[in-house]
């Protein structure tokens, strides 16, 4: 992940909040397209444990990756009430399996701190700031890595675009 | 993009038009049509090329271009003649044009010698009518400092009088009804006698009732030809009407001889009414100009009224080549493919609703119900409708093969008569693409191994001429295509021999004609003595075989010695719906791949064998074949059910191997449109693609050949749980996934 990927100083971004267990993550509300109810994903053969299967959205064959899982946290026992974010991840759309969306939230990206320095492998790998807000602590991820060896062909400058 | 970008792309796209329409068009110039609207036609392909690239500083092109244009021209005006040679130089220069046009959009380059080459002969061939021409343009200067020089020629000196030599026939034709029920066309003959020298027709409607007597089946129109040629001959005459001899009245007859009338088809005058006076006066006009033999100079007198016939008859055959290109509309194909998707989504939930519908327990008469089977009846016409808009004639593939026999042919040194059919079938864009290797291969085939050199075919009583026949058609919803010759046909015991030789079968092996035949598509048969330049590439018919079944295809042959072999191809019109079989396994749900089943059988414990520690066999009729648990090598569970509780599906791969499949159930049999896993993920092991079924699920698509492979799948998935910025470790997509598509 380059530096790029982080907004330049002063400038205004916005945000789409979530839940996982008790911890808030956050991703940039431009590579969000759609957000939606739960649905029972058919399972691929021969995937790791955090990619749930395929759904069927619109058309179009959408991988949903268990976000909790993937992270290192425990596996989600999915139900009706849970969400899939659908998210642009270079060329490709995948479905972020989350327990539910939090807000909406517009900060000056002077506001996002760095990670601290946590012997934790996949918090190096996922999260590239931190935010605090009333009181509240929520990880700024990056997608990048979230599908295994995913073909990303886009730029960081895209993602934070 | 900026504007001048995409104009230069709209450039490049029609330049490739203008080469497909330069390529036919000088096709045709050789296949002997001298319509001077052909000529035009190929000198404009090549002057917009010309045009586009000077407005795109392409000097190359420019350059190339202009030479190739300057010869065109001079054959335009009739300044030179496109005999052979200079078609087969022009059909050449055409593919330099092709290659600079592509050099100049992909930004490589051309072969330098090769251009300069074909640009001196270009030259020399715009040179080369002799008197003339010499003093106007330097010969030989080749086109280094070859400049636009103005090109003046002589109409006079070139449009030359019929020479003293010129024989005139008068030409009598009457067509009956039955040439026309034949599908014959009266107007193609008499287009095809102008091909033989001067001509003049007169049409003699006298025959013509009135409108109310008309009967549209009947045959009353006849013509008068006079054709005026050097060494023209009264077979060469003949030959024309030679496919309707018998269904209509022809009178030959070299000017000069007695004219016979011709027995005009029976007219009741009484019906003619008031328009009799005017009809007999034509004819009487005709009996006139017909019964003295007039003066050899018969282009002189043609009557008004003839050559009016003639330029409407021009007019006609201008109309009808309109036709065959109507109006189209540039579309970017991924607009036209999300069009598809779109619509297998809503045909998808047409069928949920009406599952919905029906389990709330309305009346089948109910008005929401039969509102419902409309909508799935409009739906399923939008869905062919807009499959439709990405059908192409095969044509575009086909165009390509007459030069390749012309080369192979030369290489080989036999004589060759392609014979296309069919040409206006359409398939969809996908298949197209596919087509054209395997194609191109089977011909090569036909030529190099089928035909037989000129001389052993006279030895064996054949026309020296092979022939090639290349058929497209449609045929319960696939698309067949037959590569026939009429060669010597499969040497059975040398192919049987080939195939011991090369530990392929066992040499007692007892084997139907049939099965000697399909040896030929065994991976590592190759029948040529010797490696030729044509056909040993390496490349065999396994390969035609493998690619025709990764296209969902099946390929048979069918041979008799002596008078040929005949290779049929059927093929899925398209690669976005596949015939599957939906299966259960697991409790999942999966598609195989219909072509590649051969059966599906409930195993009998007794023909179930353990080989070794876990793997097991099963026996079908003679043979023993690996018996795989789909459930298991796919990881849905770890322990198998017994065989004898499932269904096994008798399945055979690309190379030939069969194994039996083991499913829990088959749910049945369905047309499923193929959904692509890369698109938003990378391939799984295993899985060929997915697609979505009515209930909106998506189902897996098995990858037949890649489950029969005895060795576990989950080799490329290992080291994919970490994070890792590289692309390096993603196992290579497998290029030759078989319905590996976009979409």
């Amino acid at each position: 992940m380059t530096e790029s990927n982080l907004p330049q100083a002063g400038e205004r971004m916005e945000l789409i909040s979530f839940r996982i267990g008790d911890q808030e993550f956050c991703v940039n509300i431009m590579s969000v397209r759609e957000i939606r109810g739960w649905t029972p994903a058919t399972p691929l053969p021969q995937s790791p444990g955090f990619v749930k299967g395929v759904i069927n959205l619109r058309g179009a064959v959408l991988p949903i990756v268990d976000l909790a899982a993937r992270m290192g946290l425990a596996m989600t026992e999915t139900s009706e009430r849970h969400v899939i974010i659908v998210t642009r991840i270079g060329d490709q759309q995948v479905g972020l399996l989350v327990d539910a969306v939090c807000d909406i939230i517009t900060i000056g990206s002077d506001a996002v701190q760095q990670t601290p320095d946590v012997a934790c492998e996949t918090v190096k790998t996922f999260v590239k700031g931190l935010l605090a807000l009333e009181g509240r602590m929520i990880s700024l991820i990056s997608l990048e890595y979230v599908l295994p060896e995913l073909r990303v062909e886009a730029t960081g400058a895209e993602l934070a675009a | 993009m900026d504007p001048l970008a995409a104009i230069k792309v709209t450039f490049f796209q029609e330049c490739e038009e203008q080469l497909a329409e330069l390529e036919a068009g000088l096709l045709a110039m050789e296949g002997g049509d001298h319509d001077p609207e052909i000529v035009n036609a190929v000198f404009r392909a090549v002057h917009s090329i010309k045009g586009g690239a000077g407005a795109f500083s392409l000097e190359e092109l420019v350059r190339f271009s202009h030479v190739f244009e300057t010869a065109l021209d001079r054959i335009r005006s009739g300044a030179i003649e496109a005999d052979q040679e200079a078609i087969k130089l022009l059909l050449r220069s055409a593919d330099v044009l092709a290659d600079h046009v592509r050099a100049a959009r992909d930004g490589g380059t051309v072969d330098v010698g090769r251009s300069q080459a074909m640009a001196e002969a270009l030259a020399a061939l715009a040179d080369g009518d002799g008197a003339g021409a010499a003093e106007e343009e330097d010969t030989g200067d080749g086109f280094g400092d070859f400049e636009f020089q103005p090109v003046a020629f002589d109409m006079g000196e070139t449009v030359a009088e019929p020479a003293p030599s010129a024989t005139t026939f008068k030409v009598r034709f009457y067509p009956q009804a039955a040439l026309y029920q034949k599908a014959n066309e009266s107007g193609l003959l008499l287009r095809e006698l102008t091909r033989l020298g001067e001509v003049s027709v007169e049409l003699d409607a006298s025959g013509l009732p009135m409108l109310a007597e008309l009967n549209p089946e009947d045959a009353y129109l006849g013509w008068t030809v006079s054709v005026t040629g050097e060494a023209l001959t009264e077979t060469a005459v003949r030959e024309v009407f030679e496919w309707v001899d018998g269904d209509c009245y022809l009178d030959i007859i070299k000017d000069g001889a007695d004219a016979q009338p011709a027995p005009g088809p029976d007219v009741s005058v009484d019906a003619m009414g008031g328009e009799v006076d005017v009809l007999a006066l034509i004819r009487a006009a005709q009996e006139a100009e017909i019964a003295p033999p007039p003066a050899p100079v018969l282009t002189a007198s043609v009557p008004e009224p003839a050559k009016q016939k003639e330029q409407a008859l021009d007019a006609k055959a201008q109309a009808t080549a309109r036709e065959a290109s109507p109006q189209t509309i540039r579309v970017d194909l991924e607009r036209v493919d999300r069009l598809i998707d779109l619509v297998g989504e809503l045909v998808i939930n047409q069928a949920m609703l009406a599952q919905r519908v029906a389990e709330c327990g309305l009346q089948r008469a109910s008005s929401v119900a039969v509102g419902l089977d409309d909508l799935e009846h409009l739906t399923r016409e939008i869905q062919d409708s807009v499959m439709a808009i990405r059908a192409q004639p095969v044509k575009s593939v086909f165009q390509r093969f007459p030069r390749l026999v012309r080369e192979i042919a030369a290489m080989t040194g036999k004589e060759v008569r392609l014979i296309m059919d069919g040409e206006n079938t359409e398939v969809d864009k996908t298949v197209i693409e596919r087509l054209s290797d395997p194609l191109t291969h089977m011909i090569r085939n036909a030529i190099d191994h089928g035909l037989e050199s000129p001389e052993d075919r006279v030895a064996a009583g054949k026309p020296r001429e092979g022939v090639v026949r290349l058929a497209a058609l449609h045929r319960s919803g696939r698309i067949v295509i037959e590569i026939s010759d009429d060669g010597r046909g499969i040497n059975r015991a040398r192919v049987k021999q080939i195939a011991v030789d090369k530990g392929l079968i066992a040499p007692e092996a007892n084997l139907s004609d049939e099965e000697i035949d399909n040896l030929i598509f065994m991976a590592g048969f190759s029948t040529a003595a010797t490696v030729s330049d044509i056909s040993g590439r390496g490349v065999g018919m396994d390969v035609v075989r493998r690619s025709i079944q990764s296209l969902g295809g099946r390929i048979n042959i069918s041979s008799r010695p002596g008078q040929g072999s005949t290779f049929t191809l059927s093929l899925p019109l398209t690669l976005a719906v596949l015939d599957g079989m939906v299966v259960t396994v697991a409790g999942q749900t999966l598609v195989a791949p219909l072509t590649a089943i051969i059966e599906s059988l409930q195993p009998k414990a007794a023909d179930v064998k353990s080989l070794g520690p876990n793997a097991h066999v099963i026996a079908i009729r003679d043979s023993h074949v690996p018996l795989i648990d789909i459930g298991r090598s796919l990881g849905y569970r770890t322990v198998t059910p017994p065989p004898t509780e499932g269904v096994a599906l008798l399945v055979e791969g690309e190379g030939g191997a069969r194994a039996a499949l083991m499913v829990d159930a088959i749910q049945g049999q369905r047309q499923v449109v193929i959904k692509s896993l890369e698109a938003n993920y990378r391939p799984v092991p295993g899985i060929a693609a997915a697609t979505i079924l009515g209930d909106g699920r998506v189902a897996l698509i098995l990858d037949i050949d890649a489950v029969m492979v005895p060795k576990p799948l989950s080799a490329g998935v290992a080291a994919s749980t970490t994070p890792s910025g590289t692309d390096a470790a993603r196992p290579a997509p497998t290029s030759d996934l078989p319905l590996a598509m976009a979409g």
